[in-house]
């Protein structure tokens, strides 16, 4: 090859690159066969416990549920996983298909008219989120639940440089844990562009207010759900909500130490030309036959660069399918007995926590999904270590996001606990200091 | 060589056959008033949803199907072992709120990883978090404005050469950042043109280097000099990364932020459009600013660092995409510091190949050397009434994946070639042959192709003039024309 160049050497290809700006060789070791990479990594990461090794009980945002083999071998089909975003659509009419059917699955879901492929994450959705409500309806303020994820508010604040927007919180209620309705109609105001609410929200718990709210607002109604939930509470597109986001992770994909996660993303008809991220249509090609592809790109940063409605560009498609492959291997009856049973089995083991001296779950009365609030009269920090000498791993403190509820933990449970794992949980309470 | 890709006229999910719903009792699960009656998701045989997709792979083409040259895409082999590794249940199934002590591993890991890349990029820490290349920018960018406020300025103005990635636009704007354009000049920044346009308002310069047209930035210190004489700060697109490993760096260069696409240079999958990694390299004097946590090892181990005063915060959610970090880990220790240096001298080599190869086939502006990629221009050919769109949809008849078409926007009719290092002779001159009979063919056969995908070209006017984007909006109905 270098001949046909009439070059000589490999170096002749660089002469090109100063020597002023030559490095000589790259610090690190040399490289390794492949046995011994895999041995060495497996190696390191076997000081992982993971869920298995020891019961554990968080949830706050992502949850462990059993996927079924069928969902990977689908992503592992080399032709999906080692393809490009399908800029080129006769080539690459799986992937649209597949990816138009997760939109599908995804307003149905949700009650929404349009959706995207996904955006990172559920954090990252609700960024794009409120850049969206502020420009559909021009207002400076972005109302959120006090009761949120603080890395989701952290990432939340960080997509709102620059645009002049400003966050303000809206208190929940300390009986329910719900959204304060009072509170929120102290907080509106013409300048106020969007309003954000979860079901179920941060605490676990169903919000019973979302047609109220929309009856008291005109701004930017944005929802964030738990997809599975979906399955057995009416969605938001029935209480009027604009944009519904959430974190996908739970169709199908495993946790993965936070990532790669499913920024899901879908709005009403309407809004479809102000919603950030790439977007799958219908249509047909010149034989007629029917066909997708990308569209709106006029919307997306390699056309409108500067104007686009957001920088995003790689996403999280597999993720994508994954939650199409899950969704339709469950099929409605499944997911709303998955849902369901998350809902009983999160309510029975609330009960029991109960039950033990010294504890209070959950801490709001009313119906919870996957996850409740524990509280113990002495604190919950010394019951977290305790649970892991015990080889079990409790929910996740709460004490520095919400000091007012007084070192709580965030406990969750989905249909994957055993009757050994909970019974080693409540076992461990009951010897807790 | 010769191509037919499968076709299914596969159904959508939805207008398969359904068993019938089963009822659900929510009595005393779900508040009366907010139970679902109904959900229309199909209740399939699992069989069925598994043909359903395999059958659509099929019709979808990825690097293990055939040659993929998508310019700035660095579409190279995916190696298996990284994806076995990545499954394992020390890398799904830990939650990212776990104890410190029992995701030693993880942490670990990361924390070499952050090194790795600070010593590749000759940079001096590291974050992980981005999600992709273009949260990298937006990342580098807030990390650009928090040094400049520390130390009591306002700057806003973001310069860009004419060459630059869409996605450095995109997120310049996303911040409020004004953008000023410099034209280039032979390929090349213009470097009169940077004097003039950068001042006391100059936030950051953000370059890529080899640029998108393939060509080494030579004068990439003397820009760092103009860049840094002005206050502002000189930010490294990583997305060509694989044109220089082992034989310069970002750091070396003086810049002072640089974004990697992991799944570009280090080859973790781009699975059909994501996920991705975009970690963050910074000089010394931007290290403060990084997200939270950033990971660090003390004598009890590894842990996550969030007492940084400083910082922007965060741009994402926990950690980063840890799975395609192991990924990425484990390419480096396979490829070792030797062996990334060979990444970049065959991915060089073989872009040089088929660019001379190329040259008189069609026209390649500018000359000289190229690193990872170069930009043809099939402009010759309007002549005889054929376009760039028209070769590339000619090209997959062949089966090979187009370049990437009509960018950078300086060339005209561009096609930008990247064929990375794991391609053989025999893969680049078969789609020189290719290429080189295509340019001859009949315009005819060229204006309708391609003859030999799953569909035929498709009608993308129609798509974004009446945008269907799910079911529910075609009414269940596909459209007919």
């Amino acid at each position: 090859m270098l001949r046909t160049m009439g070059l000589r050497s490999i170096e002749d290809l660089f002469a090109d690159i100063p020597a002023s700006v030559r490095i000589p060789n790259l610090d690190l070791p040399d490289g390794l066969p492949e046995d011994v990479v895999v041995a060495r990594v497996t190696s390191m990461l076997s000081a992982n416990r993971t869920v298995v090794d020891m019961p554990t009980f968080l949830g706050g945002g992502l949850y462990d549920h059993f996927v079924p083999a069928s969902v990977r071998a689908i992503t592992g089909r080399s032709e999906f996983y080692t393809s490009y975003t399908p800029y080129q659509p006769e080539i690459s009419q799986g992937m649209l298909q597949a990816l138009w059917e997760y939109q599908s699955l995804i307003c149905e879901l949700t009650g929404m008219d349009g959706a995207n492929t996904s955006m990172y994450d559920g954090s990252t959705a609700l960024g794009e989120a409120a850049r969206m409500a502020h420009r559909i309806h021009g207002g400076r303020i972005f109302l959120i639940p006090r009761a949120l994820r603080h890395n989701r508010r952290a990432v939340l604040t960080n997509y709102l440089v620059g645009t002049g927007m400003e966050i303000r919180e809206v208190d929940y209620d300390r009986e329910t844990g719900m959204l304060d309705l009072g509170e929120l109609k102290g907080a509106l105001s013409p300048d106020v562009c969007g309003i954000y609410m979860e079901n179920p929200n941060f605490f676990g718990r169903f919000e019973e207010g979302l047609e109220e709210v929309r009856g008291l607002t005109q701004a930017v109604f944005v929802v964030g759900v738990n997809p599975i939930a979906q399955a057995v509470v009416r969605p938001p597109g029935d209480f009027g909500a604009d944009i519904v986001i959430g974190e996908g992770q739970p169709l199908g994909t495993q946790m993965n130490f936070g990532g790669p996660l499913l920024g899901i993303f879908a709005c009403r008809q309407e809004h479809i030309r102000k919603m950030p991220g790439r977007v799958i249509g219908l249509t047909c090609d010149v034989n007629g036959d029917r066909a997708f592809c990308m569209t709106l790109q006029t919307r997306e940063q390699h056309i409108r660069r500067e104007k686009a409605m957001s920088n995003i560009c790689t996403n999280e498609s597999l993720l994508a399918i994954a939650a199409a492959a899950y969704l339709s291997i469950l099929g409605a009856n499944g997911l709303r007995r998955v849902a369901a049973e998350n809902v009983r089995r999160a309510r029975d083991l609330a009960a029991a926590i109960d039950k033990i001296p010294g504890f209070t779950a959950p801490i709001f009365r009313g119906a919870h999904f996957n996850e409740f609030v524990v509280r113990h009269e002495n604190g919950y920090a010394a019951v977290h270590r305790f649970l892991l000498e015990k080889g079990v791993h409790g929910g996740m403190p709460l004490t520095r996001q919400l000091p007012e509820l007084g070192d709580a933990a965030l406990f969750a449970t989905t249909g994957r606990h055993t009757p050994e794992a909970i019974a080693r949980l409540l076992k461990a309470l009951e010897a807790a200091p | 060589m010769s191509f037919r890709q499968a076709y299914w006229a596969e159904p959508l999910l939805l207008d398969k056959h359904s068993r019938p719903d089963e009822p659900v009792d929510l009595a005393g699960l779900i508040p009366a008033k907010l139970q679902r009656e109904h959900l229309a998701i199909p209740n399939l045989a699992e069989h069925d949803v598994v043909r359903h997709f395999t059958r659509l792979s099929q019709m979808n083409f990825g690097i293990d199907t055939g040659f993929y040259p998508l310019g700035s895409c660095t579409m190279k082999f995916n190696p298996k072992f990284t994806e076995e590794l990545a499954a394992l249940p020390t890398v799904a199934r830990i939650h990212p709120d776990q104890d410190e002590s029992t995701v030693q591993g993880a942490l670990r890991l990361l924390y070499e990883l952050q090194h790795m890349l600070a010593t590749i990029a000759g940079m001096d820490a590291v974050t992980l978090q981005p999600a992709a290349g273009a949260q990298g920018e937006y990342t580098g960018l807030l990390l650009a404005q928090a040094y400049h406020r520390d130390r009591g300025e306002e700057r806003h103005q973001v310069i860009l050469p004419d060459t630059a990635h869409g996605t450095n636009f995109a997120s310049a704007g996303m911040l409020g950042f004004d953008i000023v354009e410099i034209p280039s000049k032979d390929g090349r920044v213009d470097l009169k043109a940077l004097e003039s346009a950068v001042g006391e308002k100059t936030l950051a310069f953000m370059l890529t280097n080899p640029n998108t047209l393939g060509i080494f930035e030579q004068h990439v210190l003397e820009i760092a000099q103009v860049v840094h004489a002005a206050g502002g700060l000189l930010y490294y697109d990583g997305a060509n990364f694989n044109a220089i490993l082992g034989r310069t760096s970002p750091g070396r260069m003086n810049f002072d932020i640089v974004h990697f696409n992991l799944h570009k240079t280090f080859t973790t999958p781009h699975g059909g459009g994501g996920p991705g990694a975009g970690p963050v390299g910074v000089k010394k004097p931007l290290e403060p600013f990084l997200p939270v946590p950033l990971v660090q090892v003390n004598g009890r181990g590894y842990h996550l660092d969030y007492d940084r005063p400083k910082s922007i915060g965060k741009v994402r959610a926990w950690y980063g995409n840890f799975a395609l970090l192991v990924r990425a880990y484990a390419y480096i220790l396979r490829m070792g510091g030797n062996g990334l240096k060979e990444v970049s001298d065959h991915a060089v080599l073989n872009a040089n190949y088929i660019m001379h190869r190329l040259n008189g086939v069609l026209d390649v502006p500018f000359g000289g050397l190229r690193k990872h990629e170069f930009v043809a221009s099939a402009s010759r050919l309007a002549t005889k009434g054929v376009r760039t769109v028209d070769i590339a949809k000619r090209l997959m008849d062949y089966g090979y994946h187009p370049p990437t078409v009509y960018f950078p926007h300086l060339v005209e009719e561009a096609l930008m070639i990247e064929p990375t290092e794991t391609e053989t002779k025999e893969t680049l001159d078969g789609f020189v042959d290719a290429l080189t009979k295509i340019v001859n063919e009949d315009p005819g056969v060229l204006h309708s192709a391609p003859h030999n995908t799953s569909v035929r070209r498709v009608d993308e006017v129609r798509a974004a003039r009446e945008p269907i984007l799910s079911a529910r909006m075609a009414g269940r109905k596909a459209p007919r024309s």
